[in-house]
């Protein structure tokens, strides 16, 4: 059992999606208990996985028992192994949590609903576990596929929102399979092991340099890197709120992590980090992106479109943690990879909560809404303050991190930009504050005294939302105090660097 | 020699507020939830009491949380300073429990267990903040804090608390994540450490020029201070109910401020870099200009509670002048005014939300002959102002004193002038009101002899706190002893 936590992973939502697929025929009732349990031993599979790598290192299993480089290889280290506990618990306290929203949703369309949930998620642990490149491609794409879908059955303009996602995942894959295309042109191999052993022999190589550049670009679209962010705001805003609070902060995430995966692991990082010479472009690049998607954010109306500008400027810190190419913004970067992915997720959640309670995410119709949903906005503000970055959340230490990174790396432009996009976050936040906590105002004088009025009395969301929202913001907390101990034991041995 | 002893205790002084809070969410009646604020905050002050004795014999608390950077942990440490205002804190808390039971309920404030959480929740920082062992745990607490008080001072949720509640936050956020926050990683990236220590952390090799302005950045961005130009959010902050103004702007979030800021003139940049780089010189003009000028606006403030927010940013003053003269009764000085103007100045906002409670007035020209009707009141009031002036025979005089010596030790009778100038103001607009309310003719009068005071839970508090005012002049030994013992501490053989 122990050995097969790698396969676990990932056959177990897959065949579980093919499962839920039947039912949905069958009793209705039970797709939603199946899809907890799948994605329940995916999540316990990996905190297994990752106990393991911390006690053993690198975890290697070959999927059917052949050998690499013919056979498909699985592997996980600190990286992923980290990463892939963090994309599980989020699937599954989001799963958890939108139990009741699912059902006003998507009505009688439950059991499609739960098979793309699984195979999106299926995907996205695939592309964090595997170890063979080609491998990554077919999963990015099962991940893809079920993600257009997820989107496309949304309201209103989420069909256009969804196609115009196709395009670009399309194209973003397409890179992606282009550069794996050269590299086994090179190296003759496709596991990443294998290619990374081949490769330093037959460097400097303009194949391989081409081959690099395709991947990468690949990778920027399909995380939606400013420029090439237009995707994802209509995606994220159109779909159902159920749809926007998986993919929202998984997708980005993961992009993010295969972008290091190739980056190190893939390519010899000597190779990427000076060879290619991209990487003070790419920082400059991403500090463009903090500073739009923050000032896009604020351009703003709707709740749920401001948060998907939230993760285009998020997005920035990332790539750009990555490529200062020293040892605090790599730290930094992963850090911020699994509490991005924790943060967006409790905001997330909480716009379901509240499109679930009132059915609509403007601006205007948060009024009184702190009132209505304590707890919900309550759960939203420790959100909220980790992703401006207030101690002791855990979005306070990776952007720590990140910013003596760029200290350290003399890049004073992204420090500026970072505290920049911090402040517009302080200010992004407390306006909804202000809406929702002032608005609509009492009239005559001291009419506070008696507020009570007509428009009191709490609406709370559903149970379940509340619990997993609520374990969300917790973790946000856990995960700050102890990001210490993460980063010493997990993140520090993630990278070669 | 000092003795460091490892206690879970200052942990648990800091976690009992915000335990409480989910006893207070659930409470079924607010006599109930009232009691378990007053439990909380006596357990809270008794533990901060027991670590007096430990404190006074030389020694210090440790606790080390949890290891959250490399060699940074949130950590506390207790020493004389810190436990000098958590002992103020802790104990007002205390008594302004009282008072907002007696001010809430005849007002019938909406939203009252919201307002007692986040009191509970603000005091957790408060009491943080006294304890930190580092500058990320202070920075941790100081946000906590800003974050804290916000649904406080924005309590009425009406047009005017969001424009003050937006200006609150917009000072005191931009400023910690605008400056302190950037100044903290550059100091932790030259110096490899954040942990506080007597000689300061500074390197020797960093430039002048660099010292000071992470100097700047430090000072100024500690905005609770209430240093000018970053002053604007107290007046505005006065929207908030009345025992808020009392607890955390008089005592809590301000002296926060100045305590932050006074922590890193000791502990991060050091006595003699202080000296060695004439940053005592830039606190010293910054603070003599803060004080003057806030005095002068407050003599043309007609709002009572205004006129007593532009006092409090010229007194906060006070206490950074006497860190800034760099020497032993200037610095015990400083320390003592923590204490001292805390007494005094809450008593005289106690007073102000007893007279709103009363009467529904706010401004003084309205209050002429007031002392008529509220004879306890305005005596109490007379006895904080006399404190706050710096007059015997009241805690404020002892403080004071310390403050002039130390301007004499230190050679800068500039200073001297300015500390008895600002008191003279001090005394231009606090004296008037008394002398208005006590003493104005009887067709001025604009209230009955009729003696109608506030409720007793509004009123037995002030009478306490204009009594400790006095107390404090014939003992101010506690908090005497501990100032020295930690100004000993901090100049060591400077």
């Amino acid at each position: 059992m122990k050995e097969h936590f790698p396969a676990l992973i990932v056959v177990t939502p897959l065949i579980m999606a093919l499962l839920v697929s039947a039912m949905s025929w069958l009793n209705k009732k039970l797709c939603f208990p199946t899809t907890v349990l799948a994605l329940l031993v995916s999540l316990l599979s990996s905190i297994g996985l990752l106990l393991r790598v911390m006690s053993e290192g690198t975890v290697r299993y070959r999927l059917g028992g052949w050998s690499p480089p013919w056979g498909i290889a699985y592997e996980a280290d600190h990286l992923n192994g980290l990463i892939l506990v963090v994309v599980s618990l989020a699937a599954f306290l989001n799963l958890i949590g939108s139990k009741a929203l699912v059902a006003k949703e998507f009505d009688q369309k439950e059991g499609p609903f739960y098979t793309l949930y699984l195979l999106f998620v299926t995907g996205l642990l695939g592309i964090l576990v595997t170890g063979d490149a080609f491998n990554l491609y077919v999963l990015l794409e099962i991940a893809s596929l079920s993600g257009y879908a997820l989107i496309g059955m949304g309201n209103g303009r989420a069909s256009l929102a969804g196609l115009n996602y196709v395009f670009m995942g399309t194209i973003g894959a397409s890179f992606y399979l282009l550069g794996i295309g050269y590299l086994y042109l090179a190296t003759g191999s496709l596991n990443m092991a294998d290619i990374s052993a081949i490769l330093p022999g037959i460097l400097p190589s303009n194949v391989v340099f081409l081959a690099f550049l395709l991947c990468l670009s690949g990778m920027l679209i399909k995380m939606a890197f400013f420029p090439l962010h237009g995707w994802l705001p209509n995606a994220y805003t159109h779909a159902f709120s159920t749809a926007s609070s998986l993919v929202a902060p998984l997708t980005t995430k993961v992009m993010i992590y295969v972008m290091i995966r190739i980056s190190f692991f893939v390519f010899p990082p000597a190779f990427v980090l000076t060879g290619v010479d991209i990487s003070g472009a790419l920082v400059w690049f991403a500090v463009v992106a903090m500073v739009m998607g923050s000032v896009l954010a604020l351009s703003q109306k709707r709740l749920k479109r401001m948060l998907a500008y939230i993760i285009v400027a998020e997005v920035g810190y990332m790539v750009g943690g990555f490529w200062l190419g020293n040892r605090l913004g790599m730290n930094g970067a992963i850090l911020h990879i699994a509490n991005d992915v924790m943060m967006t997720l409790c905001v997330f959640l909480a716009a379901g909560a509240i499109s679930y309670k009132i059915n609509d995410d403007r601006f205007s119709a948060l009024q009184g809404i702190f009132r209505k949903m304590p707890f919900t906005m309550a759960f939203f503000m420790i959100g909220a303050l980790s992703i401006i970055g207030v101690p002791p959340t855990c979005g306070f230490f990776s952007k720590w991190y990140l910013i003596s990174g760029g200290i350290a790396a003399g890049q004073y432009g992204f420090v500026a930009a970072l505290l920049f996009s911090s402040l517009v976050n302080a200010v992004l936040f407390f306006r909804i504050v202000e809406i929702g906590y002032y608005e609509p105002f009492p009239e005559g004088h001291h009419a506070h005294h008696a507020r009570s009025g007509p428009k009191g009395g709490m609406a709370e969301a559903p149970l379940g939302m509340l619990v997993s929202l609520g374990i969300t913001a917790g973790l946000l907390i856990v995960m700050g105090i102890y990001s210490g101990d993460i980063v010493n034991n997990i993140i520090q041995f993630a990278v070669p660097l | 020699m000092m003795e460091t002893v490892v206690s879970i205790k200052p942990l648990l002084a800091i976690l009992t507020s915000l335990l409480v809070i989910p006893v207070i969410l659930s409470s079924r009646t607010p006599n109930i939830r009232e009691t378990w604020t007053f439990t909380a905050a006596i357990i809270k002050f008794l533990l901060v009491a027991s670590m007096i004795p430990i404190v006074l014999a030389g020694g210090s608390i440790e606790y080390t949380i949890a290891l959250v950077l490399p060699a940074v942990a949130i950590k506390l440490r207790v020493d004389s300073l810190g436990l000098l205002f958590a002992m103020v804190a802790s104990f007002l808390w205390i008594i302004t429990s009282a008072y907002s039971i007696g001010y809430m309920r005849k007002l019938r404030e909406h939203s009252q267990t919201r307002y007692y959480c986040f009191f509970a929740l603000s005091l957790s920082a408060t009491i943080g903040v006294a304890f930190s062992a580092n500058l990320l745990t202070m920075y941790l607490f100081y946000e906590m804090l800003s974050l804290a008080t916000y649904p406080l001072v924005t309590h009425h949720q009406d047009r005017e608390a969001r424009s003050s509640g937006r200006k609150y936050l917009t000072y005191i956020l931009g400023t910690s994540i605008g400056l302190v926050l950037p100044a903290m990683l550059i100091v932790f990236q030259s110096s490899g450490t954040l942990e506080f220590s007597p000689g300061g952390i500074i390197p020797d090799t960093m430039s002048p020029v660099m010292v000071t302005v992470l100097f700047f950045f430090l000072v100024f961005g500690f905005a609770k201070a209430g240093v000018m130009p970053f002053h604007a959010w107290l007046p505005a902050a006065m929207v908030a109910p009345t025992p808020v103004s009392a607890l955390l702007h008089a005592v809590a979030v301000v002296k926060v401020g100045v305590f932050c800021v006074l922590r890193v003139v000791t502990a991060i940049f050091g006595v003699h870099r202080m000296d060695a780089f004439h940053l005592d010189t830039i606190l010293c003009a910054t603070a003599a200009v803060t004080i003057v000028a806030s005095s002068l606006i407050a003599l043309s403030q007609d709002g009572l509670k205004r006129r007593l927010a532009f006092s409090t940013i010229g007194q906060l003053s006070y206490i950074l002048l006497g860190g800034a003269l760099l020497s032993k009764s200037g610095m015990t000085g400083g320390f003592l005014h923590i204490a001292m103007h805390a007494f005094g100045k809450i008593t005289l906002f106690f007073c102000a939300g007893a007279i709103f409670v009363s009467t529904g007035i706010k401004n003084i020209s309205q209050m002429a002959g007031i002392g008529r009707r509220m004879p306890i009141t305005m005596a109490a009031f007379f006895i904080g102002a006399l404190s706050v002036i710096g007059l015997p025979p009241c805690g404020g005089f002892i403080s004071k004193w310390y403050l002039l010596l130390g301007t004499i030790e230190a050679h800068r009778i500039g200073m001297l002038v300015v500390l008895l100038g600002s008191s003279l103001l001090n005394a231009a607009y606090f004296l008037p009101v008394v002398y208005r309310a006590f003493f104005c003719t009887e067709n001025e009068a604009l209230f009955e002899k009729k003696i109608v005071e506030a409720p007793v839970w509004c009123l037995a508090p002030l009478m306490l706190t204009a009594i400790c005012s006095v107390i404090l002049f014939f003992y101010p030994q506690p908090f005497l002893r501990l100032a020295r013992i930690g100004v000993q501490a901090i100049m060591g053989g400077y």
